[in-house]
């Protein structure tokens, strides 16, 4: 019994900290005026959801999330970041300041209706989770899933991964070919 | 299960998303649109995560993955319009890319 509570305890301490790292990192991402700053606090907010990914014993995603977002995604973001290197002609918000305030209103607007729509439809039974096996969120299981109940998904992943090559290559060969002939907007 | 419900997990996934749609409509760096973007994905993810655990059901998590590939899909298309607009010296501000042409 006192083991379980240290444990709880535990969990909710960890689960304070993960999730104070995210929101904050969240917040600075959009905050900081340089896109440099914004994706290094992007890599500590990928970094504190693959601990909440722990916690719901999602440890194969949380390995994911770490080398293939906070790896491999942010190298590129950081690369293409130092590439273009300062711009000092991209102003952080711009255009009348209605706009600006009807962005507050729509991003709140939609944060009260993902409140509403859940605590409507699923507030009954958020509180009783199922049990689970230590095998739920093992790589095992996630193959398994992978390759019998969402073969097609698997696929078409695979398909999406190859259209958004080809597009790369393309919009890179396209900038580099035709630079001098097109005229600038 | 250990530690806060589900719920607590909903909570902070809704703020995040709310974060991410502020920094998309805000923000006019197209750089930091696209990390923006990536928030908003990743509170979608961490609500399909703990519905996934909820339940008791992997197949959220197999949502999750699928999620996390189109994101990197995303990125690359979104990374290569702004290396060529950079190539073609044109601002990086998103109010003034309004048109397809050139």
């Amino acid at each position: 019994m006192l083991v379980a509570t240290v444990g709880n305890v535990l969990v909710w301490a960890v689960w304070v900290g993960a999730a104070f790292a995210c929101l904050g990192s969240g917040i600075a991402v959009v905050s900081f005026s340089n896109p440099f700053y914004s994706a290094l606090a992007l890599i500590g907010n990928l970094g504190s959801l693959a601990v909440l990914y722990l916690l719901l014993s999602a440890e194969f995603v949380a390995a994911a999330q770490v080398l293939v977002y906070a790896g491999a995604v942010m190298v590129m973001f950081l690369f293409v970041i130092a590439y273009i290197g300062p711009r000092s002609d991209s102003p952080w918000m711009g255009g009348p300041s209605w706009q600006a305030a009807g962005a507050v209103l729509a991003a709140g607007a939609l944060l009260v209706e993902i409140v509403v729509v859940i605590g409507l439809k699923a507030s009954g039974q958020l509180a009783n989770s199922e049990k689970i096996t230590s095998a739920f969120g093992s790589p095992a299981e996630i193959g398994r899933l992978f390759l019998t109940d969402h073969l097609l998904a698997f696929e078409i992943t695979s398909i999406v991964l190859l259209v958004a090559a080809v597009g790369g290559v393309i919009l890179g060969a396209h900038a580099r070919g035709g630079a001098e002939e097109v005229p600038p907007l | 299960m250990m530690g806060p419900g589900v719920a607590w997990y909903l909570a902070v996934s809704g703020f995040l998303f709310g974060t991410g749609a502020l920094g998309v409509l805000l923000r006019r760096n197209p750089l930091i649109v696209l990390l923006s973007l990536e928030i908003m994905l990743n509170g979608a993810n961490l609500a399909l995560i703990g519905f996934a655990r909820n339940l008791g059901d992997g197949s959220g998590q197999i949502f999750a993955l699928a999620v996390m590939a189109v994101a990197a899909s995303e990125v690359v298309v979104g990374l290569g319009l702004v290396v060529a607009l950079n190539r073609k010296r044109v601002t990086l501000d998103v109010d003034r890319l309004n048109t397809l042409r050139g």
